[in-house]
């Protein structure tokens, strides 16, 4: 007989437990200095608005679960989300790294990560993410059309940000146009087939990419500090991409035989100064209300 | 005479992946190395996908294992360049993967420079691990983990997991 019901459940193999539950951090080991000739502060504050941008887009995504047209869809959705948590993660946490002052303070002895801290413990007003992240979710052409307009940019950013003198930077890139190649893919495949399906589909995604093309312009809008860090080697000014995104954004248009909207600007301040729409602060009650009720909570 | 440093290399080796145990880390090609300082194992990994979920089991799944062998302490690093690939799967992985009714990946593309876009249904020719048949066709490019795509078979009509070329 054993004391506890649950020794002797795994024959002394301790491996077996579901250890892998609790925090870690994500950057164990691995170099975080900042280069030469990079501002720190600056550094972190690139890294808020790239982590920033995932990080809102991930929890909208999130909020598709279950509710997809098919399981294989809703699956695909629940796969992208992760996958830019996952590099929401990496960044939050490069940007705690390079300047912790970024990070909000929690109550001594807290064992909430930085990177958590970043994502849960920041009003709207700290978030510096493109307005296209945060807008609420529409139906399935609206998801559709939102991942192929921001993996196509995010996709000619990452894949010249591969070249960061921020190493970390670097490889986060690395990594992230592995994962959006398939997003974009994904979405450039349901944009054809929502345009050359029926005259309901064709609609939907029209009227999807009526509301969102509004805030295209500010995928490609540099702020300063982007400008900076793109200067100083280590980041990418965003109009440079402009026109190569461009440039496969009408390949699906033109496959998909839809007209390319007209040009429709962003004037005065953006995301990345903190100006965002309503939307983001209803999203982030919702996703930071548990957090914020136990920082000192251990899960 | 067999060194520390390899007894452990060869501990951490066996150690399976939480969500392909067919696989071992050393398979997965996600145990990057493997050394020895003082009284303390250093194991380094890598994780396949950003959002890769299994990455603290892998680490805890390590420190337990080798603990377990008798080393005293172990030190968990990640590494993240080179970025993890598909191509990194050894062979014995490949053969573990069919064996176990999931089809292995082809070479991994290699892109430097502006990424090209793929409207067309992803063009794998694959092999049904369940029948042999070469008539599949892809279901979804995401599956029941972030490093799988779903096909099913024309033939036998079974589907199955693809490991994606990354």
């Amino acid at each position: 007989m054993n004391d506890s019901v649950y020794d002797g459940l795994l024959g002394g193999d301790s491996s077996q437990w579901a250890f892998g539950t609790d925090f870690e951090d994500p950057l164990a080991g691995v170099d975080t200095s900042v280069p030469a000739g990079i501002d720190a502060a600056e550094l972190a504050a690139y890294c808020l608005m790239l982590g920033d941008d995932t990080l809102v887009l991930s929890q909208r995504l999130s909020e598709w679960c279950s509710r997809a047209p098919e399981l294989e869809e809703d699956i695909a959705l629940a796969n992208m989300a992760l996958d830019l948590l996952g590099q929401a993660r990496l960044l939050l946490a490069r940007a705690a790294a390079a300047d912790p002052a970024c990070v909000p303070s929690l109550p001594a002895g807290s064992p909430v990560p930085d990177e958590d801290a970043l994502a849960f413990f920041r009003d709207a007003g700290q978030f510096r993410n493109v307005r296209m992240a945060e807008v609420p979710n529409g139906d399935f052409a609206h998801v559709v059309v939102r991942l192929l307009l921001f993996s196509n940019a995010r996709l000619a950013i990452l894949s010249r940000l591969r070249d960061s003198a921020d190493a970390v930077l670097a490889a986060v890139a690395a990594k992230g146009v592995k994962e959006l190649t398939y997003h974009r893919d994904w979405a450039g495949r349901w944009f054809v087939t929502c345009a050359q399906g029926t005259e309901e589909s064709r609609r939907r995604l029209i009227d999807a990419l009526g509301m969102l093309w509004p805030l295209y312009d500010e995928l490609f809008a540099a702020h300063p500090v982007e400008r900076s860090l793109a200067a100083a080697g280590a980041g990418v000014d965003p109009e440079t991409v402009r026109a190569e995104a461009d440039v496969v954004l009408d390949q699906v248009f033109a496959v998909a035989d839809v007209p390319r909207p007209p040009l429709v600007g962003v004037r005065g301040r953006t995301g990345r100064d903190g100006l965002h729409t309503e939307a983001l602060s209803l999203m982030l009650a919702e996703m930071q209300v548990v957090a914020r009720a136990h920082p000192s909570g251990r899960w | 005479m067999v060194s520390v440093r390899e007894r452990a290399a060869a501990v951490a080796a066996e150690v399976r992946d939480p969500e392909m145990p067919m696989l071992t880390l050393a398979d997965l090609g996600v145990l990057r190395d493997v050394q020895v300082d003082g009284d303390t194992v250093v194991a380094s990994i890598t994780p396949t996908y950003s959002g890769c979920p299994a990455m603290a089991t892998m680490r805890d799944d390590l420190v337990h294992r080798l603990t377990d062998a008798g080393f005293a302490r172990v030190e968990v690093r990640v590494v993240l360049s080179p970025a993890w690939s598909s191509d990194w799967i050894t062979e014995h992985g490949r053969a573990a993967l069919r064996a176990a009714g999931l089809s292995p990946p082809g070479p991994a593309p290699r892109s430097s420079g502006p990424v090209p876009l793929t409207l067309g249904p992803a063009r794998r020719a694959l092999t049904c691990p369940l029948c042999g048949s070469s008539r599949t066709e892809p279901v979804s490019e995401f599956g029941a983990t972030a490093c799988k795509a779903l096909y099913r078979c024309a033939d036998c009509l079974e589907p199955f997991d693809h490991v994606k070329e990354i």
